[in-house]
């Protein structure tokens, strides 16, 4: 039983790490997102108040994949442990 | 200066007392979190809301009702942010003769030309919705500086006010008739029907994740680095010492996650129900449809 706790655990602590690798996507695109904006403020400075607000919305959006992992991850350390030991307890004899 | 220009004893008493009521419910939320928290034993906790109240309706836990600090602290929200809109307006005249009409006038003003910009015509009568929605979320994130369980890193309240938006965008694609909606489901090709009824989904659950998580994270993070450098100055000059490295940078790290991130959302928020709401809403076909019926009705 011990055992079978401990392997629920430590996976889902590495599912929430896998399951963080998701950030990577969101980094890069951002990062691209911010580098043309910089270079459009570069190029026309008068147009710097649109280009932010449309950066930030752009931003905002290529983070949603991130934080869908991000929500993934909370549930698996936070609300899965809780939810699946209890399941274990019920449905497997104790040996 | 004429007499008109002097606040009278009345004006001053409601002005007292729209204060007042605009902060005593934070005065209430503060006191029901320090009566409601269990003595803590010093290590690190990352909770949920707790549960106030709870309900036992059936056998399930699914259809029982909880009453939750978030919801609360959400009621709190409410409540103040009603009491501040009371005194930015009292005592609005057409000659400006106090000093927060000219606040009252920019936040409108602002509010009117960004929804004029981002949605447009038809949807002249959109600004109250949207300032409500922008306050909310900002106050509601900015509770944390009180100490407060923000209600925004709830998953139930944000999806609230996303399901909100999402009837409103369906009840605008549904404006040009039933028929239409359905139609709107099949483009390009029929076969995409299941996968379009999918996005169409994914709208508010985005918006609600997107909201939620950006909150939660920062409260996780903050908590974490605290914990880390209270840890870090045990491990250097033994247990009890005070811990210096606590010092400055969760601050920093509140002044990002809490102030401005909070508003951010906010914005973001607003800005997404704004573009979402207008791009729902076809209104070339409406047009047409309207002076299709107009010429179908018989002359008088």
């Amino acid at each position: 039983m011990a055992l079978a706790i401990g392997i629920i655990l430590g996976c889902c602590a590495l599912g929430a790490g896998i399951a963080m690798i998701a950030g990577i996507g969101p980094g890069i695109g951002e990062g691209n997102a911010v580098a043309s904006a910089c270079e459009a403020i570069g190029r026309q400075p008068e147009s710097k108040g649109a280009v932010t607000t449309t950066m930030i919305m752009g931003c905002a959006i290529a983070e949603t994949t991130g934080l869908y992992a991000l929500v993934v991850a909370i549930l698996l350390i936070f609300v899965a442990p809780n939810t699946f030991i209890p399941l274990l307890a019920k449905y497997v004899p104790v040996a | 200066m004429n007499k008109n220009n002097k606040k009278s004893v009345g004006f001053i008493l409601l002005d007292i007392f729209y204060i007042t009521m605009a902060i005593l419910p934070l005065g209430v939320g503060i006191l029901l979190k320090l009566i409601s928290t269990p003595p803590s034993d010093g290590g690190v906790t990352i909770s949920g809301a707790r549960v106030f109240w709870h309900i036992d309706i059936s056998s399930s836990n699914f259809l029982d009702i909880f009453i939750t600090e978030a919801q609360i602290n959400s009621v709190l929200v409410i409540i103040t942010i009603l009491f501040v809109c009371l005194f930015l307006t009292h005592g609005l005249k057409q000659k400006i003769w106090l000093k927060r009409q000219h606040l009252a006038e920019i936040i409108i003003e602002k509010v009117d030309s960004m929804v004029a910009d981002n949605m447009g015509e038809p949807f002249k009568a959109f600004p109250p919705f949207i300032i409500a929605i922008m306050a909310l979320s900002a106050f509601s994130s900015l509770i944390t500086l009180l100490g407060l369980f923000p209600p925004t890193s709830d998953i139930n309240i944000v999806g609230g006010w996303a399901i909100l938006v999402f009837i409103i965008i369906t009840y605008y694609k549904m404006k040009c008739g039933l028929g239409y909606y359905i139609g709107g489901f099949m483009k390009p090709v029929f076969i995409l029907a299941p996968i379009n009824a999918i996005g169409e989904f994914a709208t508010p659950v985005s918006m609600a994740f997107r909201h939620y998580g950006n909150v939660m994270s920062g409260a996780v993070i903050s908590v974490l680095v605290s914990y880390f450098l209270g840890q870090f100055s045990t491990l250097l000059f033994g247990d009890g010492a005070i811990s210096v490295f606590q010092v400055g940078l969760p601050a920093i790290l509140s002044l990002y996650f809490d102030i401005f991130s909070g508003c951010l959302q906010a914005f973001i928020f607003a800005m997404l129900t704004m573009l979402n709401i207008s791009t729902a809403f076809d209104a070339d076909e409406y047009e047409r449809r309207k002076k299709k019926k107009l010429e179908k009705k018989p002359k008088r």
